[in-house]
């Protein structure tokens, strides 16, 4: 059952049950966020809800200097985005482009290799083949948009999901670090009042995208930051009014000095000010493209995603998440039916900001805390390993492999692993230095040893 | 030299803390009577429950129907917030908690409600007792066999699941030089053996079958032997990194300031008999939990508080899907990490947070004699609530917020209810 689809009908179904209709904020909402939405309209509506909302009430309003209308009316047109998506809990990548070119392979995986006529040949590399469930990938690698990124990890892992999955996050192999390789980006070129700067598409914040400075926002998707009615939950008169007064309590805490209450205040505020900004995509959005039908939030995410960049939201770096990818038992189905989603939504993705004009603004980077062991173990599955598979996709990306597949007849390490080729941390900084135009070192110390990659066109 | 015990003034503040961090927040007086035993016979009274006991009336459906916790999707947490609200044994219960995050498990890898509840009575039965019991019972529980595929771990080929978590996340830690990858690959073998899975939420029996346990000899921390399931748990147990290990996750669900080396000595040394409840009752009294800084309290903790609060019952089963959108829905954690307790508050949950405090309050009804008095009804609004203790901030806000609404002619009544979701909603309530 997908939770946020039957949230959503419910909510109107409440609403209907309920005979007093949508609460006074709802009303005269603007039009949904289609795909011909412009800029200037986003933000001309929004100033406008703003003042519908808000003027009058008596209580001053946050809304009128607001940070998040402001960095849209000053972000530049053609803002850079980065979309980091994690494919949870170490994707196997000896299944997503297999070595069928390698007996070897044959040999650790009696039970779960892919069979050697399946899946499309991966040009680069003629060892390989995609899995018959990445062809959108595979087609987007075809059409240049795709540059994987082969053996990619760090020396001496531990093969913990934490830990990797950690390092990731905060782009060092520090285990303490709170704050993540994407928020101290935001950090140093964010605003101070523009939360969806840093936009999580999740129930809970991604940890790369955690700051010590800016704030960042979370929400479950475009259309999903609704705070009144919700099933179950009787709507108040004052509703709009005590979502203000709540945040302007919260402004009064967030400069606190006790972490608990500045935490608390800060969220107080920024909910307010992602809510009423997101108010264009309340009631949902178009897309030209379709996505795959699924339980699964992702492709919507990716969808109302697409629509929000298109429709103007000042939005620098994105943190998505999809699948489970920890396949220690039965792995091929549970792989098939994960990577096929992934896949067909990435493609989609693609397609969206290609109709919409705005791939060209746009960097997909798939990435995964861990590859899995070579061999299979008897339960139809992998168990941990170490250099895995990422992957950048845009119209912008050069489309050639980083990094190179070491093959599993002589590219195992002692304990039957896939050795690295490529450091999570190199790519990092290509990334920081060629998309988002900052130096490495100011986000990453110590990284000036590790030689780019070039990623671009 | 024992761990430092915290000095100053135990009044309603001190005791409202305790009550949060140790339980599920104060029902209206249930502090400043805990306050008069002083600090030790407080805690105590939280470590050594009388006779666990539930009060007050069973858990209802918004129909009036009762739940259904081993059948009905949602109705495992329902049961549960139950007994955080009803318990007259708060500690045993958070504790319970505590053991969830721990070893958490997921009801999405498992499949079966009756097995996830089997698990937490598990943790419920030892909540303050032996960790090796714990430890044992959670390696051959059903729910842990399946979600960590011990139930598949078969000599010859064994998986390695458990055995890594075993070590990295319930005895040992990670990037500590605990264990090595040679040791992963040992105590897997070690712990072979078992199977049983579940089928369309039908579990079949789990057993220990010796024809699927390796029954070589393993090298474990550079220790030699044929060792079986239990061996492989007290190893770690035995390891000389474990109580360091312990203490300081054990620390962190009660305070958010780091564990310093001197407490840190002195709580392994309580710690020496395995068991639980020295440890706590530690922790429980030491100064950093009363002067140190506030901790945002977990949303199933926030939304039993609340009703705690009211000396209200479960009554709906909307409260399993507002504690999903506030992050925490009980037997489903992220993955068997746990939940990021440093990490409740964001926007999202924020969000679940303030429907939980909405709807925490929905059945209170309309007061019928609101005075058209900003003091007067801010003080209504916090005694709904039991009186808790608010910063001055926040009173002084939420009397500027009526006097507002007041001027504009808003019927007193509604600024009263108003002003009892903000009371629920404020900073104050999301970090104590």
């Amino acid at each position: 059952m997908s939770c946020n689809d039957c949230d959503r009908s419910d909510r109107f179904r409440r609403a209907a049950a309920a005979g007093n209709g949508l609460p006074a904020i709802e009303p005269g909402m603007p039009t949904p966020a289609g795909t011909g939405m412009t800029r200037r309209a986003f933000l001309s509506r929004s100033a406008g809800l703003a003042l519908a909302v808000y003027g009058g009430n008596g209580l001053g309003s946050l809304a009128l200097d607001d940070g998040i209308a402001q960095a849209a009316a000053t972000a530049p047109a053609d803002q850079r985005v980065l979309v980091s998506i994690f494919m949870n809990g170490g994707i196997d990548a000896l299944s997503l482009l297999f070595p069928a070119g390698d007996p070897q392979y044959y040999t650790l995986r009696p039970n779960i290799a892919i069979a050697q006529n399946l899946g499309r040949a991966f040009p680069e590399d003629d060892r390989l083949r995609w899995h018959p469930s990445a062809d959108g990938l595979a087609t987007l690698h075809a059409e240049g948009k795709v540059s994987v990124i082969q053996a990619i990890g760090y020396d001496n892992s531990d093969k913990s999901h934490f830990t990797a999955r950690h390092y990731y996050e905060v782009g060092q192999t520090d285990a303490h670090l709170r704050t993540g390789w994407l928020g101290r980006y935001l950090d140093r070129v964010g605003a101070p009042d523009n939360p969806v700067q840093g936009l999580t598409l999740d129930t809970t914040l991604h940890p790369a995208l955690a700051t010590a400075k800016v704030p960042v926002a979370t929400l479950q998707g475009a259309d999903q930051y609704n705070f009144a009615p919700t099933p179950g939950v009787p709507a108040h008169r004052l509703e709009a009014s005590m979502l203000q007064m709540a945040a302007n309590i919260g402004a009064a805490h967030k400069k606190s000095t006790d972490p608990g209450l500045r935490l608390a205040g800060q969220t107080a505020y920024d909910a307010h000010r992602l809510y009423y900004q997101l108010g264009a995509f309340r009631y949902g959005f178009k897309s030209p493209v379709s996505y795959p039908s699924s339980t699964d939030p992702f492709p919507r995410r990716l969808a109302g995603l697409a629509a929000m960049i298109a429709g103007g939201m000042p939005v620098r770096v994105v943190g998505l998440s999809m699948g489970r990818f920890d396949t220690h038992a039965g792995q091929p189905a549970a792989f098939n039916r994960d990577l096929g989603l992934a896949s067909g939504s990435l493609l989609a993705f693609q397609r969206d900001l290609e109709a919409r004009g705005i791939a060209d603004r746009v960097l997909v980077h798939v990435w995964s805390e861990f590859g899995r062991r070579g061999a299979e173990n008897a339960s139809n599955g992998t168990d941990h390993g170490a250099a895995g598979i990422g992957f950048l996709i845009g119209s912008r990306v050069k489309g050639e492999q980083i990094g190179s597949f070491p093959g599993v007849s002589g590219g195992l390490d002692g304990q039957g692993n896939v050795r690295p080729s490529a450091d999570f941390r190199a790519v990092y900084s290509a990334v920081l230095e060629q998309w988002l135009d900052i130096d490495a070192g100011e986000v990453i110390p110590g990284v000036q040893a590790f030689s780019r990659p070039a990623l671009l066109k | 030299m024992g761990v430092a015990t915290y000095k100053g003034p135990f009044g309603k503040a001190q005791a409202e803390r305790l009550l949060w961090r140790a339980g599920f927040g104060a029902r209206a007086g249930e502090a400043e009577a805990l306050a008069k035993l002083g600090l030790k016979r407080a805690v105590r009274a939280l470590t050594r429950p009388a006779a666990y006991q539930l009060v007050g009336p069973d858990p209802r459906d918004e129909r009036n129907r009762p739940i259904a916790p081993v059948d009905a999707i949602g109705h495992d947490h329902l049961s549960w917030l139950d007994r955080m609200v009803r318990t007259n044994a708060p500690l045993v219960e958070r504790m319970t908690l505590v053991w969830h995050d721990w070893f958490a498990t997921s009801n999405q890898g498992v499949g079966s409600q009756r097995l996830m509840l089997d698990q937490i009575e598990l943790f419920r039965l030892n909540a303050l007792g032996s960790f090796k019991d714990i430890l044992l019972g959670v390696t051959k529980d059903p729910a842990m066999l399946v979600w960590l595929n011990g139930n598949q771990n078969v000599r010859r080929r064994p998986n390695e699941n458990y055995a890594r978590e075993l070590m990295e996340l319930f005895t040992l830690g990670a990037n500590r030089g605990a264990y090595t990858e040679t040791d992963v690959r040992e105590q897997a073998r070690a712990l072979t053996g078992w199977r049983g899975n579940v089928a369309n939420r039908q579990s079949t029996a789990f057993t220990f079958e010796p024809a699927r346990f390796d029954a070589t000899s393993k090298t474990i921390f550079g220790k030699t032997g044929n060792f079986n399931w239990q061996d492989a748990c007290q190893l770690c147990l035995d390891h000389k990194l474990h109580p360091s290990f312990f203490v300081t996750k054990l620390w962190s669900y009660f305070v958010p300031t780091k564990l310093d080396a001197a407490t840190a000595k002195s709580l392994q040394e309580l710690y020496a008999s395995r068991r639980v409840r020295p440890v706590v009752e530690a922790i429980l009294m030491h100064p950093a939990l009363y002067d140190g800084p506030r901790m945002v309290t977990p949303p199933v903790v926030f939304n039993a508080g609340l009703l705690r609060m009211r000396g209200r019952y479960v009554d709906t089963s909307t409260w399993w899907t507002l504690g999903r959108q506030a992050g925490q829905q009980l037997f489903y954690p992220p993955d068997v990490g746990g939940w990021d307790d440093t990490r409740w508050l964001d926007t999202a949950t924020f969000r679940g947070r303030w429907f939980i405090a909405a709807l925490a309050q929905a059945d209170g009804g309309m007061p019928s004699d609101s005075p058209r008095d900003p003091a007067k009804l801010v003080e209504r609004a916090l005694g709904f609530w039991g009186s808790p203790t608010i910063t001055s901030t926040t009173q002084g806000l939420l009397r500027a917020f009526a006097a507002a609404q007041l001027k504009r002619k808003e019927s007193p009544a509604n600024v009263e209810t108003a002003l009892r979701r903000l009371v629920a909603s404020s900073p104050d309530l999301h970090a104590v």
